[in-house]
């Protein structure tokens, strides 16, 4: 596909400048890298960096019956949620297969959602038919609504001198309202990295002066842009999935490891029986992680299988080269009577490479 | 651009030519593109090569990709210290990061491209 046909941000001017690669993803383009994957992963783990998450579908339902729609939507118990509180859910299908996985925010008047620019499409439709359901309305707020997060350890220390309220003292998955630079702003202490950091959304039309003052905030403390290609990494030393390798249309979450135990609430929702008798059951295959000593990546569709020349008994879903830990990690899915075994062969165009199966997350920082 | 005393290869490789010797190696556009490198796999003197045909393979944090001969003939000589410094490879693609000697068997194939050729295909891929 031409570039010209890809959609931009209100950053992809700024990321042109900066000298950024930029890439095809979700049908925008998008900066990948920077100055280096490797060195980008490694700085938001010791100092800090800001991702353009304009791609990103952001929405929500309103109206009286909003909670009930959202119900039927997400996995997890919306009543209990306190007003200000995030959970990660997923939109699942009868069959329990994953359509996407999401966050879920509840506020006073509203419920909004933060969904995966690759599914957003698909996603929109889909709530636009439950909240047809139950009344409400649905609000596609992608185009209006920026999406910037700093992640790393000096993520408030670049923060607190631009937002109103109380950032330090934000929970982590929790949200409020306020200001940065003086603009309204739903300020959200979540991200995909593993570190502490925020995701903050605002009007579109302010994007690139709060991108700027974010960068000049952060200036003192090493803060960069960091592009999808570090955001891939360092989502996966922590262990989170990544739509499209660990979620897909074919897995159910219970498989992914990401819905364990038994469901704590008895709200409907879309996708439940399947969830329930797969709990009962137990899954067929496991999401597992692996590390490996070769010099060879993992990547997604190397096949495991058993040491000695045995047969496949799993594929991999990512991989990569990890900064923080000095080898190479992967994700896989394993047919669960081999899930706990110590250690699988990795072929690689032909040639087998031993990996070390270990449990996720790789990587999770001091707190 | 890029030395004009070399031919080059759609794929992005490049090769110097001298009596019945190739030197071979990847482009400065090939080697910028795939970036952090993390792993090169080469032939073993005496590994006959196929103009066309991967030699051997090189593979960045996010990606892996066949090294295709430019040429037909029998390796002669492989740079095996490249192995520990891939980021030759990025920072002196036509010195330091040239990857396998081939002893040429025939004529070097007519479609090779010459530098301003070549130049002009990457220009047009960007």
């Amino acid at each position: 596909m031409s570039t010209a046909a890809l959609r931009r941000t209100p950053l992809t001017g700024l990321h042109e400048a900066a000298g950024a690669r930029l890439v095809d993803f979700a049908g925008f383009l998008m900066p990948v890298q920077y100055e280096g994957i490797l060195e980008e992963a490694r700085r938001v783990r010791t100092q800090a960096g800001l991702f353009d998450l304009c791609h990103m579908g952001r929405c929500r339902l309103t109206g009286a019956r909003r909670e009930e729609a959202a119900q039927y939507l997400v996995h997890v118990n919306v009543e209990k949620l306190k007003l200000g509180q995030i959970r990660y859910t997923f939109f699942c299908r009868d069959d329990g297969t994953t359509m996407d996985d999401v966050l879920v925010y509840r506020d006073r008047d509203e419920v909004f959602f933060c969904v995966n620019g690759a599914n957003r499409a698909r996603d929109i439709e889909w709530m636009k038919q439950v909240a047809a359901r139950f009344g409400c309305t649905f609000e596609d707020l992608s185009d209006s609504l920026a999406m910037i997060a700093i992640q790393g350890p000096r993520s408030a220390d670049v923060m607190a001198p631009l937002c109103s309220g109380d950032l330090r003292g934000l929970k982590y998955y929790w949200f409020y309202r306020g200001t940065v630079c003086g603009v309204p702003a739903m300020i959200s202490r979540t991200g995909y990295t593993g570190e502490d950091g925020f995701e903050i959304y605002f009007a579109e039309r302010e994007a690139p002066a709060i991108w700027k003052a974010m960068l000049e905030s952060g200036r003192p403390h090493g803060v960069t842009p960091i592009g999808l290609a570090a955001r891939d990494t360092l989502r996966l030393e922590a262990g989170m999935a990544l739509y499209g390798h660990e979620l897909d249309d074919g897995t159910n979450p219970v498989e992914a490891g990401l819905i364990a135990g038994a469901l704590p609430h008895d709200k409907d929702f879309s996708g439940r029986a399947a969830i329930e008798a797969m709990l009962a059951k137990g899954p067929p295959r496991k999401l597992v992680g692996f590390t490996t000593g070769s010099p060879r990546v993992p990547r997604q569709g190397y096949a495991l299988h058993l040491p000695g020349g045995g047969p496949q008994v799993g594929t991999v879903c990512s991989g990569s080269p990890s900064p923080t830990l000095g080898t190479h990690v992967g994700t896989a899915y394993v047919q669960a009577p081999h899930a706990g075994t110590a250690t699988l062969d990795m072929d690689i165009r032909g040639q087998r490479h031993a990996v070390r199966l270990q449990p996720l997350p790789f990587y999770q920082r001091a707190r | 651009m890029n030395p004009t005393d070399l031919k080059y290869t759609t794929s992005h490789e490049w090769v110097r030519i001298s009596g019945d010797t190739a030197t071979i190696g990847i482009t400065e556009h090939a080697a910028h593109a795939l970036s952090d490198l993390v792993y090169l796999g080469l032939p073993k003197a005496g590994d006959k090569v196929t103009a066309g045909k991967a030699l051997g393979e090189v593979e960045s944090v996010k990606a892996v990709s066949d090294i295709n001969s430019p040429v037909d003939g029998e390796v002669v000589e492989v740079h095996d210290a490249l192995h520990d410094s891939l980021s030759d490879i990025n920072s002196d693609p036509y010195g330091k990061g040239w990857m396998v000697k081939v002893k040429l068997k025939g004529k070097a194939p007519a479609s090779l491209l010459d530098a301003a050729a070549y130049d002009k295909l990457v220009a047009e891929s960007a």
